[in-house]
């Protein structure tokens, strides 16, 4: 018996566990690429349309923000289930990683807009004054100044969206998605296996941590003050 | 030239206008440092963002050069704001980006693409600031004069006719502030730079403008050349104003000479008057004496100026007068 199999009697299967990692990986690579992407475009909408901003749609604003404040109060797991007719019209199926993405976009992007928000607001009313000034049309302004402005910032919303996705493809293990949450679901909690319990849950630490020392490092590198 | 004619502004607040600005018309000749000088609060600010419409006016007309500028739609407003250049009290650089892509950045707004002439051109600037060995750094390793220095390089990058100051000293210490007022004073003298500034300091007036507007509560209270409105202010606030420029003429005030005999006297003496022996020579040829009280010999801009405050005595005082004004001398008398 190896010493492996002493600490841990019920895992016999370790590549399942290797499996799972890469699922929660591929789910929380494909959800966080696809939440930048819809929620870059929805923080900019926010932040232009809010009062006293470049573009001032109240209305626009009004709707846009309540619409991310009821995405934002539904709980995930909740939503996720709510979300499963969606899913199915989106991608075919409610299962797998597949079937994982979109409820984890749809329940991230409007979190992630809102750090784009604030992360934009923090940029100095000046420097636009002074674009506006040069004769800076409003895609520049996003383009060349608010955006690299707020890098810091967006680079650190990243990070928290990321590691806020690590709990969501989790949860995802309770309806079937597969990844860490699925294994520490079905073995730890249905079967008493807490051997794969702690494994997996030792797992997402290290994860979580990785990811912030990762987007740490990067918002440290980009931060001009 | 910039021109307003009737500008007016006022803020909607809650339902309700606020006047920012009363009804105006004023010319700013080509090539001239025009000084708008104001307590905060009278409408300064918003004056000089009218002239590039980061403000636009409740009513009125402003041209620039033969542009109308209330007449513009977007496109056509941004290609007219390339041609003034502004800069602001905190810089406003961009934080993210080196000094050379701070001044590359109009011109990249502009269209510009090729990494050549931006670099031809950001050299250019960045020596004419003194700045070429500070092109890699970031803003916020600079000092503020510095950064300032890169505001004025940003500013100049599409070549602009114009130049708009926004409190641009007012965030430096008295040495800084010389050497940036020198440098805008270079700039308008090499080339031929209309420059508009506005600042709370009657003393950026006196070094760097030709003519200078007072600003109080929303009006213009008062303008002309400086050297007029600097020796003969008429309005109280530009009393205020220049009082602080001079401390010592504050204190010549009538009080403190109620008990010098003979007639109280302001002597103005601008450029040649200045360098001759004037006073010396008529004292002796008209017989008065004069007691000198206070006073100070400076320039404004690069024409030199003195104001005494002297009490004169002696049986010919009159004449001694008259001959002053013939040397072309100005004379104020405070008290018979």
């Amino acid at each position: 018996m190896n010493p492996l199999q002493k600490l841990f009697p019920n895992i016999d299967d370790w590549g399942e566990i290797g499996r799972a990692c890469i699922d929660t990986l591929l789910m929380l690579g494909g959800s966080l690429a696809l939440t930048v992407l819809i929620g870059l475009p929805l923080g900019v909408l926010l932040y232009l349309t809010g009062k006293g901003q470049l573009r001032p749609m109240p209305k626009l604003y009004a709707a846009t923000s309540l619409l991310v404040n009821i995405l934002r109060s539904v709980p995930f797991i909740i939503l996720m289930i709510v979300l499963m007719p969606v899913t199915y019209a989106l991608v075919g199926t409610k299962l797998g990683i597949r079937g994982a993405i979109p409820p984890l976009v749809i329940g991230a992007a409007p979190f992630f807009a809102r750090l784009v928000e604030t992360a934009l607001r923090e940029v100095q009313q000046g420097v636009i004054e002074a674009s506006q000034a040069m004769g800076a049309s409003l895609w520049q302004i996003v383009r060349h100044v608010l955006l690299p402005e707020a890098r810091g910032g967006l680079l650190a919303g990243i990070t928290v969206t990321a590691i806020a996705l690590v709990g969501y493809t989790a949860m995802g293990g309770a309806i079937g998605s597969g990844g860490l949450g699925d294994l520490a679901y079905r073995y730890g909690y249905l079967s008493y296996k807490s051997d794969y319990m702690l494994v997996t849950v030792v797992l997402l630490i290290l994860l979580v941590q990785a990811l912030q020392m990762i987007g740490d490092r990067i918002v440290a590198r980009y931060k001009r003050r | 030239m910039i021109r307003f004619v009737d500008v007016h502004k006022s803020y909607r607040v809650d339902g309700r206008d606020i006047p920012a600005l009363q009804p105006f018309s004023l010319d700013i000749a080509d090539g001239e440092v025009f000084g708008i000088i104001g307590l905060s609060g009278a409408g300064k600010s918003t004056l000089i963002r009218l002239i590039n419409l980061l403000e636009r006016p409740s009513g009125g007309r402003i041209f620039v050069g033969n542009t109308e500028m209330t007449a513009l739609d977007e496109p056509a407003l941004r290609a007219q704001r390339r041609r003034i250049g502004m800069i602001f009290q905190h810089f406003n650089l961009l934080a993210s980006q080196t000094v050379s892509d701070n001044v590359a950045f109009p011109l990249r707004l502009a269209g510009e693409r090729d990494a050549g002439v931006l670099r031809a051109r950001v050299d250019e600037l960045l020596a004419r600031v003194g700045l070429s060995a500070h092109a890699d750094k970031y803003p916020s390793q600079l000092s503020g004069g510095q950064k300032q220095r890169v505001g004025i390089a940003r500013a100049l990058a599409n070549r602009p006719t114009i130049l708009l100051c926004d409190e641009a000293t007012s965030a430096l210490d008295p040495q800084t502030t010389a050497s940036v007022l020198e440098l805008l004073a270079e700039i308008n003298r090499e080339l031929k730079l209309t420059i508009v500034l506005i600042t709370h300091e009657m003393d950026v007036v006196r070094r760097v403008c030709d003519r200078v507007a007072v600003l109080d509560a929303g009006a213009i209270v008062e303008r002309g050349a400086v050297a007029d409105v600097f020796l003969h202010p008429q309005h109280p606030t530009t009393k205020r104003f220049v009082n602080e420029a001079l401390p010592e003429e504050a204190a010549s005030e009538l009080a403190p000479f109620a008990r010098v005999p003979g007639r109280l006297l302001r002597l103005s003496f601008r450029g040649d008057a200045t360098l001759t022996p004037a006073l010396g020579r008529v004292a002796r040829e008209t017989g008065v004496e004069f007691n000198l009280l206070a006073g100070r010999i400076d320039r404004i801009k690069d024409l030199p100026y003195g104001q005494l405050t002297l009490a004169m005595q002696g049986e010919r005082v009159d004449a001694a007068l008259a001959a002053l004004r013939t040397a072309g001398i100005e004379i104020e008398e405070l008290r018979r």
